[in-house]
């Protein structure tokens, strides 16, 4: 989130923002968000970072900050303790529309923290997010633990092009960290 | 009357085969013990968590391919690691009451020849604990009770929440982890903030903010003079262990404190010996709280 307080302009409200978003599984009673706060005040990366605030997110949604929310890259401070959804009021999913942002972000912004994009990979060769060395391999025999089971990650690699994410792992650009 | 024996496909995931080898093995100690039965689980890939910030399909969808394959084996799922859990938990519980997300998931899941039925369940370690070995049989094994240790718990946000996904104990101020501390005979601390997040998920993008997160709740833990740190989750385990040294050097403070497995602890009160539960893999060295039990005991 920017750190200076910005002018709202008219014309970058996308009214139909909030109804885009509230039919995607997770997202969908963003609108009965009523910014009482109890997902800030609650929320453990909120202490502790000078911009990361579930309400702002869910107030940006409802007015229809489309660029803005969907390029601000503190959607990824959030990690999914889900505290916000069980103390949320109006029963919104808070997390869960952060989750919902992310998804979208990455295709707005063709770009996706590197992390993700090294732990796909990985899935992609090994049906893991890790590549686990051969020195553990041979260890679990050493030490009488079974061979770890072998995964098929032709199946992995499919999976990404049916559910179409190769592509967007192909394009996406990667940042590093998050101040 | 014969008594089933609880059978249970082990979930191993990625993190532990990958660096926390010390949770599998104890963990296979103690419920080879206890009479649970673990089958290995077969070509299982990641859980599909670690995907869902970046796309939801992809997690879904990884996550039921593990479930298509407990059911083809025609058995329930058992989990060392609270995201596992609270991944396959969730998307087990979503695609059986959903028509909708199912149909759409088994539309992708078709094209490996699989289908999602919904005819098995998950349980985390806590849980097969607590639910089918039962306090009474854990209080039976435990020959050694740990009566002069002071612990504190940290159960991980994952087996608990959302509260009304999981429905199993209380988010606010969870017990079952305490209870099955407990039946080792060590005292289990309350401290501030106990049930809050150990901040790991966001270190991949974050430093700062999650050694905040640990070193607070470090400071909570100590502050009410536990001696050691219990944990059921890989990723808890490996912010308040492997990371402690560094949390250490950023905040020039000194801690200590050893950080155990549960199945460490009670493998220790069962009288296992410390190198059968991989004691000495543990970053932070549990040496002084060793032989403190040793001295207990004699």
């Amino acid at each position: 989130m920017s750190q200076t307080v910005q002018v709202i302009k008219m014309e970058e409200l996308d009214p139909k923002f909030k109804y885009e978003i509230s039919k995607i599984h997770g997202a969908e009673k963003i609108m009965l968000c009523y910014q009482c706060g109890t997902c800030t005040a609650d929320c453990p990366v909120s202490r502790f970072s000078d911009f990361f605030r579930p309400r702002k997110i869910a107030r940006m949604v409802q007015l229809g900050l489309k660029d803005r929310i969907l390029s601000d890259k503190d959607l990824w401070l959030c990690t999914t303790c889900y505290t916000c959804i069980d103390h949320c009021p109006q029963n919104v999913d808070v997390a869960n529309v952060v989750r919902v942002l992310r998804n979208l972000s990455i295709k707005h912004m063709n770009s996706m923290p590197l992390v993700f994009k090294e732990l796909a990979g990985n899935l992609m060769k090994t049906g893991f997010v890790y590549i686990i060395p051969e020195s553990r391999h041979k260890r679990r025999a050493q030490i009488g633990l079974p061979p770890l089971p072998k995964t098929k990650p032709e199946e992995i690699t499919k999976l990404f092009e049916i559910t179409g994410f190769t592509k967007l792992l192909e394009i996406a650009e990667t940042f590093g960290t998050v101040e | 009357m014969t008594e089933e024996k609880p059978r249970y496909l082990l979930f191993l995931g990625c993190v532990i085969p990958y660096r926390l080898s010390s949770y599998e093995i104890s963990a296979r100690k103690v419920l080879t013990e206890l009479g649970v039965e673990l089958v290995e689980m077969p070509e299982y890939n990641c859980c599909g968590f670690p995907m869902d910030p970046v796309n939801h399909d992809v997690m879904l969808t990884l996550a039921a391919r593990n479930l298509c394959v407990a059911e083809r084996e025609n058995m329930n799922i058992l989990t060392l690691c609270n995201g596992c859990f609270g991944t396959l938990y969730k998307v087990n519980k979503t695609l059986k009451e959903d028509r909708e997300e199912r149909e759409r998931v088994n539309k992708y899941l078709n094209e490996f020849g699989m289908e999602f039925k919904g005819t098995i369940e998950v349980k985390h370690l806590v849980y097969v604990l607590a639910e089918d070995v039962g306090f009474e049989k854990i209080k039976n094994v435990v020959k050694k009770p740990l009566t002069n240790l002071r612990v504190a718990q940290h159960g991980g946000c994952h087996i608990v929440r959302p509260k009304k996904l999981i429905e199993k104990d209380d988010p606010e101020n969870p017990r079952l982890l305490k209870e099955l501390i407990e039946l080792t005979g060590a005292k289990c601390l309350d401290y501030m903030d106990e049930a809050e997040c150990c901040g790991n998920p966001i270190i991949g993008v974050n430093e700062p903010i999650p050694f905040q997160m640990a070193k607070e709740k470090l400071d909570h833990i100590t502050a009410v003079g536990a001696q050691a740190l219990i944990t059921v989750c890989p990723f808890c385990h490996m912010m308040f262990d492997m990371n402690q040294p560094r949390i250490e050097r950023a905040f020039n403070e000194k801690f200590s404190l050893p950080v155990l497995h549960y199945p460490q602890l009670l493998g220790l009160a069962m009288g296992f010996a410390p190198e059968e539960l991989a004691l000495s893999e543990l970053r932070v060295k549990p040496f002084d709280l060793l032989s403190q039990i040793q001295s207990g005991s004699d």
